[in-house]
């Protein structure tokens, strides 16, 4: 019985993912930092990692889930959680509309428990797909349930950031998902348990002054731009030209906020050996 | 009073001369000890803190300081923290509990400061730690918002157990300006933002995003101060002292609620997460 679920589920997440990367008539794909062109195929291969120059291209959250998490043990938790528009504001309802029709997603973060090499642990991912990934009270409350259905099944918890910021559209209701989800965190942490965030292009805004900046331990992809402000906003500001690699993941690391840079090839072997290393005395 | 439009009520919250925190901890407080530093890196006088006594019982009172002159302006950064500011405010609430002091908080800033130097020094995180720990501290903690309070970098300072909103005072995810350009490319339309944004005291009391809404005298705090400081203390005494009948958990405890309930979707399409096999 349990293994025609688990099989059911896989061939879910994998059709999702499938949808995830799917660009029709699109054979060939252009890496945006470097500007070759490659075979889609060739950086599917890779994990969707441009083979020149090592750019990490952005993934869909299925896709994701389905490159992390063991095959056929994905449960999505709170799937039809969808936003609301407690401002009433303009035009938003037909956008959100449009956003799920696009991506098939419906809203900036799926969250899910599954195994990572075996091991048991809740995994929200955003999708900056999806209004660029910004924070709505959608998202903020299931990154909020995800966090405390954790927290309730003494699992550790790993949140994939990626963010442009605040949902304008929710205005105050926004922001307030900073407080909710920071305080979720502080009764999670209070239980002992681990929570792992792992950032990548781009997580700035609200996500990165909330639940991003929070993790025991903190890990990004290569080349992602990390940051509070963003930095044509800190141009403007300040008035001068940024440094090369300014608010990027190895900049975060040698200042001292992120504890590994670690390359999409390596992120599930580490993910794992980390859940490994804070099981219950340590063992294996 | 005549009701004045979202627009108007930015006007009078930016107002130069409408009471700062140097005025309210002249005003309400006595024997003020202004304490300085982080204790890692650096003062930042765009965060003023410290301990005094409120009608006798000692209290910490921490603020956002936006100067008067411009002199005073540009030495505390227009009232615009980097993240030493926040983490000396975390130092100085971490302190209160220490001895069991209670927290005022006073808002007015455009926001946190968006500079290379913030971001080298982890604004994000400056602020994410605050929400953090504010959530979680187990003395009452009152946040006044009197001017502006935009984004995150007003949020760092007010996860309270009472939020109050001066009548006339803006509380917002970004100013005005900076919506309009976001979601419209266009600063100059900022007014049109204002009326959408939902950020007026009577917008934020009905959104349950403040718990209660302080009046002002008509056109604005600066042609009366010392009847808003009158105000102001009035509704600081009337919420502290319903605090100060709760044990320090259970005013954690509430806070926490309190916070979780914002933007719970309207939509109730959720199932409850199920339990594990
Ligand atoms: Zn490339």
């Amino acid at each position: 019985m349990n293994s025609i679920f688990a099989k059911r589920r896989n061939r879910l997440l994998a059709m999702k993912a499938l949808r995830d990367n799917y660009i029709p008539g699109d054979r060939l794909t252009v890496c945006p930092k470097c500007g070759q062109e490659h075979q889609r195929g060739a950086v599917a291969k890779d994990l969707f990692v441009c083979p020149g120059c090592g750019y990490h291209f952005p993934l869909g959250a299925y896709h994701r889930l389905s490159m992390i998490l063991d095959s056929g043990s994905f449960r999505e938790l709170n799937e039809k959680l969808l936003a609301a528009d407690p401002l009433s504001f303009p035009g938003y309802r037909e956008k959100q509309r449009t956003a799920q029709r696009k991506t098939g997603l419906n809203e900036a973060a799926v969250t899910a428990t599954g195994t990572i090499g075996g091991r048991r642990c809740v995994v929200g991912v955003m999708d900056s797909r999806f209004f660029m990934g910004s924070m709505s009270a959608a998202v903020g409350e299931k990154i909020t349930l995800a966090i405390e259905y954790a927290a309730k099944n003494k699992l550790p918890l790993i949140l994939f950031c990626a963010s442009g910021g605040a949902r304008m559209q929710e205005g105050i209701l926004s922001l307030m998902q900073m407080a909710k989800t920071s305080a979720a965190l502080a009764r999670f942490s209070e239980k002992g348990l681990l929570y792992i965030s792992v950032l990548t292009d781009p997580t700035t805004g609200g996500v990165t002054a909330s639940f991003a900046s929070l993790g025991d331990i903190i890990l990004a992809e290569p080349g992602a731009l990390i940051g509070f402000a963003g930095p044509r906003v800190i141009q403007q500001t300040i008035g001068e030209t940024l440094p090369e690699g300014f608010q990027r993941a190895e900049y975060q690391e040698e200042h001292g906020f992120v504890d590994a840079v670690v390359p999409r090839s390596q992120l599930r072997e580490t993910l794992s050996r980390l859940l490994r290393l804070h099981e219950k005395g340590g063992r294996s | 009073m005549k009701n004045l439009t979202a627009a108007e009520r930015v006007a009078i919250a930016r107002h130069p001369q409408r009471p700062n925190i140097t005025d309210y901890i002249d005003g309400l407080f006595t024997d003020f000890f202004e304490m300085k530093g982080d204790r890692l890196c650096r003062e930042d006088p765009a965060i003023l803190g410290g301990v005094a006594l409120y009608h006798d019982r000692p209290v910490t009172v921490i603020g956002t300081r936006k100067g008067k002159t411009a002199e005073e302006s540009i030495r505390c950064n227009f009232g615009m923290p980097g993240p030493e500011g926040y983490r000396k405010a975390l130092r100085l609430m971490r302190q209160a509990e220490k001895f069991r002091r209670p927290v005022f908080t006073f808002v007015d800033t455009s926001g946190a400061y968006p500079g290379l130097e913030a971001e080298a020094r982890g604004q994000g995180e400056a602020i994410a730690r605050n929400l953090y720990e504010m959530s979680r501290l187990t003395v009452p903690v009152i946040t006044v918002i009197t001017g502006e309070g935009n984004s995150g970098g007003a949020l760092a300072l007010a996860v309270a157990d009472r939020v109050l909103m001066l009548e006339n005072a803006v509380y917002a995810i970004l100013s005005p300006e900076g919506f309009a350009s976001i979601l419209w490319k266009d600063a100059a339309r900022h007014e049109e933002a204002c009326g959408l944004m939902k950020l007026t005291a009577p917008d934020l009391l009905a959104l349950g995003v403040t718990d209660d809404l302080i009046p002002e005298p008509e056109g604005g705090a600066h042609l009366a101060p010392a009847r808003t400081i009158r105000e102001v203390d009035r509704a600081l005494s009337r919420h502290l002292a319903a605090l100060l009948k709760e044990s320090g958990p259970n005013l954690a405890a509430k806070r926490y609620l309190k916070f979780r309930k914002m933007g719970v979707s309207q939509s109730k399409e959720a199932a409850p997460p199920r339990e594990e096999p």
